[in-house]
């Protein structure tokens, strides 16, 4: 369990990078907010047919038409009704040479604060085929671990790929945390 | 500033003309026929007029014919810009009123040179 | 200097493409035997500007190319050559020929065609036949003895220079000369005014001076010359050069050379072109995307309603500001809006027309296409155009060309007859194909119509039975049998030459016409002719839609593929399998899809008793949609979904409805596909 510290030891870049996080599940989560578009509440979707679960459909963003996933569903965690607080992230996503604006729900929004590039870990190696390309890394932000999401790589790819034993990884993820922390 | 008319049909000699000159400092007022030239050379004065000869509407020579004849432009340099080197329509031109011609093809610094030619 | 001159490439290719469409025009409309004077000005004018602008650019294979082009029509122009067929022919080649140059020069590629070097062969033994009064090669031999071995000695040269009278009305002014023969070298100048008149007969805007100039120089006779080139022809001007130099017998020997201005011959055209071509510029950037030519006229209007649009904005927003509003600024509030609405409305409609071409973008190419084909069938056909300046979109005009050029092909091919056959008929020698545009509604309409001898039905009849698309005892109408050549299925190979069968048959035309959500219909008489009826809508932007429910859903049918709607009693429903059902309608058996099945959602009416049936058109077949209800007609703005999204099969579009909740827009034809419905007719059979 001590190979996670040395990992992060390889990581000597200096700058630092700005992470708007959202809470999903009691998980905290973060994003370049350079890739935040704006932040909305929940509104009612027009349904795309033959859609996989998570997109939830898509809504008119000042004559844009958006459409709107469902991290918790894409995660293969529970899903919750949606309320008043449920948040619309709104983001930009790089696919290839072009971008595509999508919207994540996600349960709420949580803060946004600076990230030292040293102070981000890789994600622990679980030697299996889970593809977890889609997390950066992972860092502590006020005595709570953030995992800190690529957004091109979690929305970029055709259909998204099902990523139901994620909820496992990250309890994995929890697991291994303190004694990383301890060390 | 000294003023210049550049006088094309060819929407990419205009520019590059154009271009040139302004470059090199001059006031440029381009016109793509010699109808629309006239026109032009009657609101602004003009130090010098370079004009195409094979235009539609108006022709080159036309338009220098009618140049002439107006007093403001009595003693204007009118430069020709043709690609036919021939004897003909130099001779064509100058009886028309021509100061004298550019060659084309010619090159953005022959252009400038001629043009400091007949503006001194 | 320098000055990049690729930065003007892409504006000369895009003039050169121009200039070629008008040659070419205009070499379709000539008549060889009495070429009209401003038609060979035109097509002059623009092989002339085309060579200007390619050696200016240093695209010297252009450039070497249309100078052929150049002379042979100079020499027409100026009726030292008379016209030919084989001319023309050779010019409109030409015009293909420098189409694809210009376009391997816009995609920087090397340009490589037999056709080159074949054309020019026969453009140099068109030039070369009849040429005998050019005496340019005596000029240059001249030319050669005249300045030989002058170059780099110190010489002094005194020039008498005797300018016409009339030479300050040219706008040339001596002490300019004088000037740039400072450059040369020392210049002494004296004024000779011996010939100055009395003062009363003085012209003032005269020149009576003469002067004599003494320069001293290295340079040549030739480059001096070049200082009086433009004036030499009315000057008398008298050169002598004394050589400075030790060897004594040289400079007796040169020093009395002189040279009368006035018949020295021109510099030869060739050297001037080798010390004048610019150096190679490397070619812009290839054109990303389409650019579109709008003009000012367009975009004044466009100006001049946002300019109102701010207006009306300025107003409410002070309604806005006010704390409360009383009964007098809700009246003006809601005039405001009202204008805002028409002003919204006007603006729509004024952006939608910077897309809008003329037809004639289209049509230009069917002179030649008709002339080309005509020749290789051995028929004679005269082409009308009409309705040239209807507009329509840019992007639907791009698609709407090659269908076009398929019927037309089609009519030359099949449509129209030989002379012989024709005469025989009693019918005009030359045949006629018509183009025809105009607008109807929110729509455009084109016509291809031709007098030929229309669709054989008997022909067509049998087909379909070989191919099964009917079957032996089926009654079918004259009209009705035409349509099938629209069908999917039924190619005519047979019957095609392969002009008109290039693998493409009316099926394909008929999908292409649809998705643009266009119709195509089928007018075909025996002996009279045919009439191909395309019917467009304006621009690809906006729809004309029928919005309609399912369940809690609202989706956009393009109105253009709706036959009818109406509820279908249990009687006439035919079930075949679980999945698949037929309504009676009429005499017809129609598949019927259920949107809610294939959308994967819940709708109200499951069955198709409960709900309304809407027959569509799909690919030519009689298809029933199931919905719920039918809502409103309206305009919609298409937006796409693949944006940010992905293609969605069954759906071709969303748009934004009033409420500024998104409807989808149903693809009828990705819908049948998706309900695996592959030929409702089988279903019928």
């Amino acid at each position: 369990m001590t190979q996670i510290t040395q990992q992060e030891q390889a990581n000597t870049d200096e700058t630092s990078q700005q992470y708007l996080t959202f809470i999903m599940a009691s998980e905290e989560y973060g994003v370049d907010i350079l890739s935040v578009q704006e932040i909305r509440g929940w509104e009612a979707t027009t349904i795309i047919p033959n859609s996989p679960s998570h997109v939830k459909g898509v809504i008119n963003l000042r004559g844009t038409i958006v459409p709107i996933i469902d991290l918790r569903q894409r995660f293969g965690i529970e899903t919750l009704e949606y309320g008043a607080t449920t948040v619309v992230i709104v983001v930009k996503v790089a696919i290839s040479s072009d971008h595509k604006i999508i919207g994540i729900v996600v349960d709420a929004v949580s803060d946004v604060f600076s990230v030292n590039n040293t102070d981000v870990r890789s994600a622990p190696d679980f030697g299996d085929d889970t593809d977890l390309g889609f997390i950066k890394g992972l860092t502590n932000a006020q005595e709570k671990m953030v995992i800190l999401l690529d957004i091109n790589k979690l929305l970029g790819s055709e259909i998204l790929p099902e990523a139901s034993q994620l909820s496992n990884l990250i309890n994995n993820i929890d697991a291994q945390q303190p004694k990383a922390v301890n060390e | 500033m000294k003023k210049i008319l550049a006088v094309d049909d060819s929407a990419s000699m205009r520019q590059m003309v154009g271009f040139t000159l302004k470059t090199a400092g001059f006031d440029v007022t381009e016109a793509c026929d010699g109808d629309e030239a006239l026109k032009a050379a009657q609101i602004g004065e003009f130090d010098l007029v370079i004009s195409d000869v094979n235009m539609p509407v108006m022709d080159g020579l036309t338009l220098i014919r009618n140049l002439r004849t107006l007093p403001a432009y009595k003693f204007t340099p009118l430069l020709m810009l043709t690609t036919e080197s021939g004897i003909d329509k130099k001779h064509e031109g100058r009886s028309a009123g021509a100061t004298g011609w550019i060659v084309k093809p010619f090159n953005p610094d022959q252009l400038l040179a001629t043009v400091r030619k007949v503006l001194g | 200097m320098e000055i990049d001159l690729s930065q003007f490439s892409q504006v000369f290719f895009e003039e050169s493409l121009e200039g070629l469409e008008s040659m070419e025009s205009e070499l379709l409309k000539l008549d060889v035997n009495e070429p009209d004077d401003e038609s060979i000005n035109t097509i002059f004018r623009a092989a002339h500007s085309i060579k200007g602008g390619s050696a200016t650019f240093g695209f010297s294979q252009v450039a070497d190319y249309t100078h052929l082009l150049e002379t042979l029509l100079d020499e027409i122009r100026d009726g030292r050559r008379q016209m030919t067929s084989d001319h023309q022919d050779m010019l409109l080649l030409s015009v293909d020929l420098l189409r694809n140059m210009i376009d391997a020069l816009m995609r920087k590629v090397d340009f490589e065609d037999p056709l080159l070097a074949e054309l020019e062969r026969r453009f140099t033994a068109a030039l070369a036949v009849n040429n005998a009064n050019d005496d340019s090669h005596d000029e240059n031999t001249v030319e050669a003895t005249s300045n030989e071995d002058d170059a780099n000695q110190m010489a002094t040269w005194t020039i008498d220079f005797q300018p016409g009278i009339d030479i300050l009305r040219c706008g040339n002014d001596p002490s300019l000369m004088f000037n740039e023969l400072r450059l040369l070298g020392n210049l002494d100048v004296k004024i000779v005014d011996s010939t100055l008149p009395d003062f009363s007969d003085m012209d003032p805007e005269a020149c009576y001076l003469n002067w004599q100039l003494t320069l001293v120089t290295e340079q040549t006779l030739e480059q001096i010359k070049e200082v009086f080139e433009w004036v030499e022809d009315e000057c008398t001007i008298n050169y002598h050069k004394k050589v400075h130099s030790p060897q004594a017998d040289q400079a007796s020997a040169s020093e009395n050379q002189e040279t009368t201005q006035s018949d020295t011959p021109q510099q030869s055209p060739g050297t001037e072109l080798t010390t004048t071509k610019p150096k190679a510029v490397t070619p812009a950037k290839t054109p990303e995307g389409g650019s579109i030519r709008v003009s000012i006229e367009k975009i004044d209007i466009l100006i001049n309603m946002v300019g109102e649009l701010v207006i009306t904005q300025a107003m409410l927003g002070q309604i806005g500001q006010q704390d409360s509003i009383d009964e007098e600024s809700l009246l003006s509030m809601k005039q405001g809006l009202e204008q805002l609405a028409s002003h919204t409305r006007d603006l729509q409609e004024s952006v939608m027309q910077i897309r809008m071409l003329p037809i004639s973008f289209a049509f230009n190419r069917f002179p030649r296409l008709v002339r080309d084909i005509g020749q290789q069938l051995g028929k004679k056909v005269e082409l009308i155009l009409k309705g040239e300046e209807t507009e329509l979109d840019k992007t639907v005009m791009e698609k709407i060309v090659d269908p076009m050029v398929h019927l037309v092909r089609n009519s030359l091919d099949h449509g129209l007859e030989t002379p012989e056959v024709r005469v025989s008929k009693g019918k005009e020698e030359v045949g006629s194909i018509t183009l025809n545009a105009f607008h109807q509604g929110g729509n455009i309409i084109i016509e291809i119509i031709d007098d030929g001898a229309g669709l054989d039905t008997e022909l067509i009849r049998k087909k379909a039975l070989e191919k099964g698309l009917i079957s032996e005892d089926e009654e079918l109408s004259e009209d009705a049998i035409n349509q099938l050549i629209f069908k999917a299925g039924f190619s005519t190979a047979e019957a095609v030459s392969d002009l008109s069968g290039r693998g493409v048959g009316m099926d394909v035309v008929r999908r292409n016409i649809h998705e643009l959500n266009g119709t195509i219909e089928l007018k075909s008489t025996k002996d009279k002719g045919s009439r191909f009826t395309i019917r467009l809508p304006l621009t690809l932007a906006i729809l004309d839609g029928q919005l309609v429910r399912v369940g809690k859903h609202t989706y956009v049918v393009p109105l253009v593929s709706i036959h009818e709607s109406l509820q279908v009693e249990e009687q006439r429903i035919n079930r075949i399998s679980e999945s698949h059902e037929l309504i009676r309608l009429r005499d017809e058996y129609l598949p019927v899809i259920k949107v809610f099945q294939e959308f994967g959602h819940d709708a109200d009416s499951h069955e198709i008793r409960d709900g309304l049936v809407m027959v569509v058109d799909s690919n030519n077949e009689k298809i029933g949609l199931l919905v719920d209800e039918l809502l409103s007609q309206q305009q919609v703005v298409i937006k796409s979904l693949e944006d940010n999204y992905y293609k969605v099969p069954g759906v071709s579009g969303a748009t934004i409805l009033g409420d500024g909740t998104v409807a989808l827009i149903i693809d009828i034809f990705g819908l049948v596909n998706l309900a695996g419905i592959t030929n409702a007719s089988e279903h019928a059979a």
